[in-house]
């Protein structure tokens, strides 16, 4: 499945605007966390600054977000996991409301309830978990859902290559494989779970192969590109909406920041997220998008201006609005 | 008591490093003793307790693990069941979730289900607590849970010299012990925490017993009944309250199973008043089961004012910090709490009561 010149410009796009989201993340982040703002003996405290909690960014795992989402619509189900802003944005949540639950405010997507790993829209069916493999029973279930309700949404369950050693893949790929769900499995193998290489986690080299203990297709995505991607999950998705079962891919990708910020990457070699970067996955897309005449020098300034202007005002908004007040505290714990 | 000389040189150590020393020390000692988990290797462990193992006793023995909990805590259940003595972290107490299974039916029961015949030496160790803003799936306690099920011993310290005594006590156990730390009193270098968590260690292996509370600062007006983190908190607010002409006893349990109950009673009966500062859930844990004993006794331990609790008020851990600030207990709600019982009846002005109508 080729993509139309409209989704390689979406794709683009989003890409962009996700990389300068993590960027500009990283650098927020970091505000208020270093010396000499804080106690002796520390060297970064976690709980300070506008965006206190764990960060995990997603920088460079791009394609795969677009190469998914440009086939998703609002109807369709997201469930992601811990490291999931660039789902959350390629699936159109608001950028406002993210940034501002990141940074704790009352008119963030979860009034300040569930900050960066606990992101819930409602109205594009996004939704994440700071819970290793809880993603792919409830996509399963949101494919359910739409099954009962005769509907052809698709969900999509987005995943380490460390999940996929939970227990709750392994049972929901079945799960999904005998219900013939319209669900798809995407793991994105960025080589780590934290600290621990794939090798040294997973026995087989591609979690693709797994699939055929489900009796259902493997696709293994071998370049870390949104045009691969966007073929590989094209066809998952139909197939999905064609009600013929789940699909499992896995793409390998890169994590070009740490596991989380502050991560001393003492398990890599050294250098090596810089050396990812020589083969950044944006700019390969743009070349073939100025091969194929879809990008020039204007058009390009036109878009990184927009998206800029975009991030600007999504980090403003997080800075500018209220907390939440401390009763509030007690609101939602029981549904109305 | 830690600086005894028969105890041979002592430094000072974080909680982190007392740790990982007396897992290293236990290991040294007896060759069935290894480790495993996530990130428990060359990371160390994501909270430090195990820096330095896996170069000093190899792969063999401190094993890096899939993210697979089920499979490995289960793993755990059957290497103890043969003759071995696992220690498998679990990094975050949330997490126990997806692996609960293997331990409340199968960890804590065996021993009994085969009339004494099955014994399983496991330490599960877990870090616990928030006060960081990590949410409500990063940031839970817990340990009444695990001290619900039957069959599982829990251990809690506050500080780097317990912690030791304690862990070595716990790996010599013939049972299950959930051994948890928390993440603010470890002495990360990122993440602030209680300085008086750091504290002087004996460099000899030495076993704390199970079921002995310590009186961390004597009192004859109030008793604080409390443990891990909360234990600073509360000697903070014990010195503020000194101010005020108030004298506070903290009592830090350390272990939850064995509960130390006759130390509990004992403190009651002196002071006639009790705080339990908590930072686990209020309802069903283990501030209900301190204030069950002390009503327990009041023929004998006779009170000057009704019991107090302060605990997580039955909401799940808010990420926003003001929100979180308001949900745990902090020096000054502590404070706040004692004040109140010194005028008996006077109810705590504070959200921490529990949800309003
Ligand atoms: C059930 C559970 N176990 C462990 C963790 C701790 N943890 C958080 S992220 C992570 C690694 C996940 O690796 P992977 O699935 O490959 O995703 P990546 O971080 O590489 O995106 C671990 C072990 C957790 N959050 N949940």
């Amino acid at each position: 499945m080729k993509p139309t010149p409209e989704h390689l410009l979406w794709m683009y796009e989003k890409m962009i605007e996700i990389r300068a989201y993590e960027e500009t993340m990283a650098k927020v982040y970091m505000e208020g966390k270093l010396p000499p703002k804080i106690q002796k003996g520390l060297a970064f405290d976690i709980g300070a600054g506008p965006v206190p909690g764990e960060m995990h960014l997603a920088a460079g795992q791009e394609p795969v977000a677009v190469g998914v989402c440009a086939h998703l619509g609002d109807q369709d189900s997201v469930v992601g996991a811990h490291r999931s802003h660039h789902f959350a944005i390629a699936k159109g949540v608001p950028l406002d409301a993210m940034t501002a639950e990141m940074f704790g405010k009352d008119t963030g997507l979860g009034r300040g309830k569930g900050g960066h790993m606990h992101l819930f829209h409602v109205p594009t069916r996004f939704s994440c978990s700071g819970i290793v493999g809880a993603s792919a029973p409830q996509a399963c279930g949101a494919a359910l859902a739409a099954r009962k309700l005769g509907t052809d949404s698709v969900a999509v369950a987005f995943f380490g290559e460390g999940a996929a050693n939970q227990g709750a893949f392994h049972e929901s790929l079945n799960l999904a494989a005998v219900w013939k769900l319209p669900v798809v499995f995407v793991c994105e193998d960025n080589k780590y779970g934290i600290s621990v290489e794939k090798s040294v986690s997973t026995a087989v080299a591609s979690n693709a192969s797994r699939a055929a203990a489900y009796g259902m297709p493997g696709v293994l995505v071998e370049r870390n590109d949104a045009i691969d991607v966007y073929a590989a999950a094209g066809a998952a998705i139909a197939r999905a909406r064609r009600g013929e079962g789940p699909t499992l891919i896995e793409v390998k990708t890169d994590r070009y920041f740490g596991h989380f910020q502050g991560d001393p990457e003492n398990y890599r070699p050294k250098g090596e997220g810089a050396a990812l970067r020589q083969d950044d996955p944006i700019a390969r897309l743009a070349a073939a998008l100025r091969g194929a005449g879809l990008l020039d020098d204007g058009r390009e300034h036109v878009l990184r201006m927009r998206i800029a202007g975009r991030i600007e005002s999504a980090f403003a908004y997080g800075r500018q609005s209220p907390y939440p007040a401390a009763r509030d505290a007690f609101e939602h714990v029981f549904a109305d | 008591m830690q600086e005894s000389s028969k105890d041979g040189a002592v430094r000072t150590l974080t909680m982190a490093q007392a740790i990982a020393e007396a897992i290293g020390q236990e290991m040294e000692r007896d060759p069935s003793v290894f480790v495993m988990g996530e990130d428990i290797g060359r990371y160390g462990g994501i909270f430090s307790a195990t820096t330095g193992l896996l170069d000093r006793f190899g792969p063999e023995r401190v094993m890096e693990t899939p993210i697979s909990e089920t499979a490995f805590m289960g793993a755990a259940v059957g290497a103890a069941a043969e003759g071995l003595r696992p220690i498998a972290e679990l990094m975050f107490v949330d997490f126990f979730g997806v692996c609960f299974d293997q331990i409340y039916n199968h960890m804590a029961k065996n021993c009994y289900m085969s009339g004494g015949a099955v014994k399983l030496p496991v330490v599960i160790t877990t870090g616990i607590g928030g006060g960081y803003n990590d949410a409500a799936q990063h940031s839970q306690c817990l340990y009444a849970s695990f001290a619900h099920m039957p069959g599982l011993k829990v251990v809690v310290p506050s500080n780097a010299y317990d912690a030791k005594g304690l862990m070595i006590q716990a790996i010599r156990d013939n049972n299950p012990v959930v051994f948890c730390y928390h993440k603010g009193i470890m002495g990360l270098s990122w993440m602030s925490y209680f300085e008086g968590s750091t504290n002087a260690v004996p460099e000899q292996a030495y076993a704390i017993p199970f079921g002995k509370a310590r009186v961390v600062r004597e009192g004859s007006d109030v008793t604080i009944v409390t443990l891990s983190q909360m234990v600073h908190k509360a000697a903070l607010a014990a010195e503020q309250l000194a101010g005020e002409g108030i004298s506070v006893e903290v009592l830090d349990l350390r272990t939850i199973v064995p509960l130390d109950r006759e130390a509990v009673l004992a403190s009651v009966a002196r002071t006639g008043r009790v705080l339990v500062a908590d930072e686990d859930y209020l309802s069903f844990g283990l501030s209900g089961e301190i204030a069950a004993l002390v009503a327990e006794h009041l023929d004998t331990v006779p009170l000057r004012a009704p019991v107090r609790r302060l605990a997580v008020p039955d909401v799940p851990i808010p990420f926003s910090r003001p929100l979180e600030q308001a949900v745990i207990p902090q020096v000054e709600s502590i404070a706040d709490a004692v004040r109140g019982l010194m005028e008996a009846g006077k109810p705590i002005n504070s959200l921490l009561q529990g949800a309003p109508a």
